[in-house]
């Protein structure tokens, strides 16, 4: 019940200021597709856009830049091993 | 970018596991405490490579699982009242209370709704006036703003059939009491990835500082966790625990405001009774005075009953990680997930059911 997992949106409905109207998104994950809330996620996100979402709400918008820079840092690491190790 | 495939990538794990070797100085006992770690831990593979001197143990971050019996039977006698319908996450239907599941109440009659989230709840309240829909709020903090985000709804919806009994709990108070448990010696911690989304990773600075823990908030793909473990294993080296992230690509040091204001205005901290680990102050969530007409324990007038746990069931100290699934004697023998005794066979994500899948031996 606490999965919470990398969806992408391809839709957007809603205003991230105006509470009174419905925020929802349309994500797609493998050819799955549904519904989430957009109540609570951290930024607003866009079209295309990965959205971590748990229990029908988008928690987190994934910004490209940190994912990227993330496996950049984890390929350094990995490159840094002398390749002797890796035989 | 996925944000997937990358991190599963076995040109990038390969090196890593090479790394996670030779970080390894001394013997170092990490906890996870997050049951979906624990079940990325077994799928990817991660115990068998572990490098000699580390050793992976398993706290109580499954929500299910850390559900007292008293919560467990309030919930099933909830369901037995006239008129009322239940809403819950599917992992709670089969775990037992002191006397049967809401499996079994729901096969003689009481109404039960497995749902996805607390949000279909609330519409199955919308489209049944004539009950009344009480959603069964058990998780941990990634959980509990969807919750608040629900009652808000019902709130400015006017929908009145609706309430919600919360049994959230936060997960620094149980870490205290684990660190303070001198039976229990921890080096390390994978501080749980989608709790600190909420959050932020600064709350698991004090386990850091106080109890000189060395802290990594973990993702849950295979390189999140391997350099998960190569940063701690790190820290223990040099002598220096502090509080590092891995996963900011999710993560951030205040976590998500938003989320976090939301909270704030609806539920206020309280004791909470835990299942192996007793009534824990302030480690609970309740929902406020100021919207009190959607808080199921007060409109009810639940109150608990002290039950004992199942007979020769060790999930109490399997949840603090004194005990490992395979030195209780009920583990695959009596207790299985077809047929589970205790709340950590039952849940998917609990140590127990993750060790009948993958850590049989």
């Amino acid at each position: 019940m606490c999965l919470a997992i990398p969806m992408r949106v391809t839709r957007v409905e809603g205003d991230p200021d105006d509470f009174t109207i419905s925020q929802v998104a349309t994500v797609d994950a493998d050819g799955i597709s549904k519904e989430v809330r957009l109540d609570i996620v951290d930024h607003w996100p866009n079209v295309g856009d990965y959205v971590i979402v748990h229990a029908g709400f988008a928690i987190h918008t994934l910004v490209e830049e940190e994912a990227k820079k993330n496996i950049a840092l984890l390929k350094e690491l990995a490159d840094s091993m002398p390749q002797e190790l890796l035989t | 970018m996925k944000y997937l495939d990358e991190y599963r990538d076995s040109s990038l794990a390969r090196p890593l596991v090479e790394a996670l070797k030779t970080s390894v100085t001394k013997p170092l006992r990490i906890m996870e405490v997050c049951g979906s770690h624990t079940m990325a831990i077994f799928r990817n593979g991660i115990r068998s490579i572990l490098p000699r001197g580390m050793e992976l143990i398993s706290g109580p971050g499954c929500p299910v699982c850390v559900t007292s019996s008293a919560h467990m039977d309030a919930f099933i006698s909830m369901a037995d009242e006239p008129g009322v319908r239940l809403a819950i996450f599917g992992d709670l239907f089969r775990v037992p209370g002191s006397n049967g599941s809401l499996a079994e109440a729901s096969s003689r009659g009481a109404k039960v709704n497995i749902v996805y989230s607390p949000m279909d709840g609330l519409e199955i309240a919308r489209k049944n006036p004539d009950e009344h829909v009480v959603f069964l709020g058990v998780g941990f903090e990634t959980t509990t703003p969807t919750i608040a985000a629900t009652i808000l709804a019902a709130k400015n919806q006017q929908i009145t059939n609706f309430t919600v009994f919360s049994t959230q709990k936060t997960m620094l108070p149980p870490m205290r009491a684990l660190l303070d448990d001198p039976n229990l010696k921890i080096d390390g911690l994978i501080c749980p990835g989608h709790v600190s989304s909420i959050i932020g990773s600064s709350v698991w600075e004090p386990l850091a500082d106080e109890y000189g823990l060395a802290c990594v908030v973990g993702g849950f793909e295979t390189a999140d966790l391997l350099k998960s473990l190569i940063l701690l294993a790190r820290q223990v080296g040099e002598g220096r625990p502090r509080v590092e992230n891995v996963y900011p690509r999710a993560v951030s040091p205040e976590g998500n405001l938003r989320a976090r204001q939301m909270v704030e205005e609806i539920f206020e901290p309280a004791d909470m009774e835990w299942r192996g680990l007793g009534i824990l102050p302030g480690s609970g969530l309740k929902i406020r005075d100021k919207y009190c007409e959607f808080d199921a324990e007060s409109r009810f007038d639940i109150r608990l009953q002290a039950v004992e746990e199942p007979k020769g069931c060790k999930c109490g100290e399997i949840l603090k990680g004194i005990c490992s699934p395979r030195e209780c004697p009920l583990f695959d023998s009596r207790c299985t997930p077809a047929n589970p005794i205790g709340p950590c066979m039952v849940s998917s994500e609990g140590t127990c059911a993750a060790y009948y899948k993958y850590g049989r031996e």
